[in-house]
């Protein structure tokens, strides 16, 4: 199994443009790390919001595809949040969910994304394209695809517990804020 | 008592053109106008609701969140650590259940000390009269502008008409 710092990198390389939100913890760490980009919306607190905020972003710019990075404790926290997605049916939102079955940035105690199917879930609540993927050829096929498709769509990517020696996001909070909005204007 | 639809034409003269929350019996009337005008995005809690007024505002809109006061408890982590700090202002249109004493058990502790809970939480609120209307408005206009930071009308039962007369 991949580590999510390298599904991270082999996504992010088939992005340009896109407005990506990505959820608190590692992830914004990580992100940051591999590849920063001014479309880039680190989230630091917060946890549960990712894919709220990137639908709020998804329904005020319809042109624009936009893209959530979440995780496994993340979408369990926010989980209502499928629910709104799969009603609203926004066709720019792209959710990918880096599942690593555990909250990773507190000592790896486990979540429960072990039973539970989260792409499972998307899917009953109304997500138009749900798959779930580990390795990295398949992982970029199904992205590439999602891109191509009407959402709302979520890829589930099974990654390990390994985790990249990264710094805490550098840019204060307003920054990031003022940073985000100008370059997805 | 302000019309519900005088209200939210009021709010779009101001400049909020997305509106999200979860709903409210005192706020039943102008959640029924903005259904009616299109333009009501339904949020299952008000943290999530919070949290999409975040992303609409990063991407140039005017968010409004509508919520009961209990909303308030709901989605404080939210508004404190992504809203607050990251300086991305909401309105939030809420009203104020249990105000003095009088409503279900459920409501009055929350209707007792949400001035205090507002203060605490840092968020400039400001509470509707029909007489100080434009002044309310035009003072959450600048707040929200000048302040960058959620910033709360609260409606008492019967300023706004709700769905029963």
């Amino acid at each position: 199994m991949q580590s999510r710092a390298m599904a991270m990198a082999a996504i992010l390389e088939l992005l340009t443009d896109q407005p990506v939100i990505i959820c608190n913890g590692f992830p914004s760490r990580e992100v940051q790390k591999i590849a920063d980009r001014p479309t880039h919306f680190y989230m630091i607190g917060s946890m549960g919001s990712a894919a709220a905020i990137g639908l709020g972003v998804a329904l005020s710019k319809p042109k624009k595809q936009v893209v959530i990075f979440d995780g496994d404790g993340n979408v369990l926290m926010g989980m209502g949040t499928l629910a709104t997605v799969g009603a609203l049916k926004p066709k720019n939102f792209i959710h990918v969910v880096f599942d690593n079955e555990v909250y990773g940035t507190t000592g790896n105690q486990p979540t429960i994304s072990n039973v539970v199917q989260l792409e499972k879930v998307a899917k009953a609540a109304g997500y138009a394209n749900v798959e779930r993927v580990r390795e990295r050829e398949d992982l970029v096929y199904e992205f590439k695809d999602m891109l191509k498709k009407d959402g709302p769509s979520m890829l589930l990517v099974k990654v390990n517990e390994m985790v990249e020696d990264a710094g805490r996001v550098a840019l204060d909070p307003p920054d990031i804020t003022k940073r985000f909005m100008k370059a997805i204007q | 008592m302000i019309e519900s639809d005088a209200f939210v034409q009021a709010l779009q003269d101001i400049g909020v053109d997305f509106f999200t929350g979860v709903p409210d019996s005192i706020l039943g009337g102008i959640i029924a106008e903005l259904m009616e005008r299109r333009i009501y995005v339904p949020a299952v809690r008000e943290d999530e609701a919070v949290a999409m007024a975040a992303g609409a505002y990063m991407a140039g809109r005017v968010p409004a969140v509508l919520m009961q006061n209990s909303g308030l408890g709901t989605s404080l982590n939210t508004l404190i650590s992504l809203n607050y700090i990251y300086q991305q202002p909401c309105i939030l249109i809420v009203s104020w259940r249990g105000q003095g004493g009088k409503d279900a058990p459920e409501h009055l502790v929350m209707g007792e000390v949400m001035p205090q809970f507002l203060d605490t939480m840092k968020i400039p609120h400001r509470t509707l009269t029909e007489k100080t209307a434009v002044e309310d408005l035009k003072w959450l206009a600048e707040t929200f502008m000048k302040q960058r930071v959620p910033v709360a009308l609260v409606i008492t039962k019967g300023v706004v008409k709700g769905l029963h007369p």
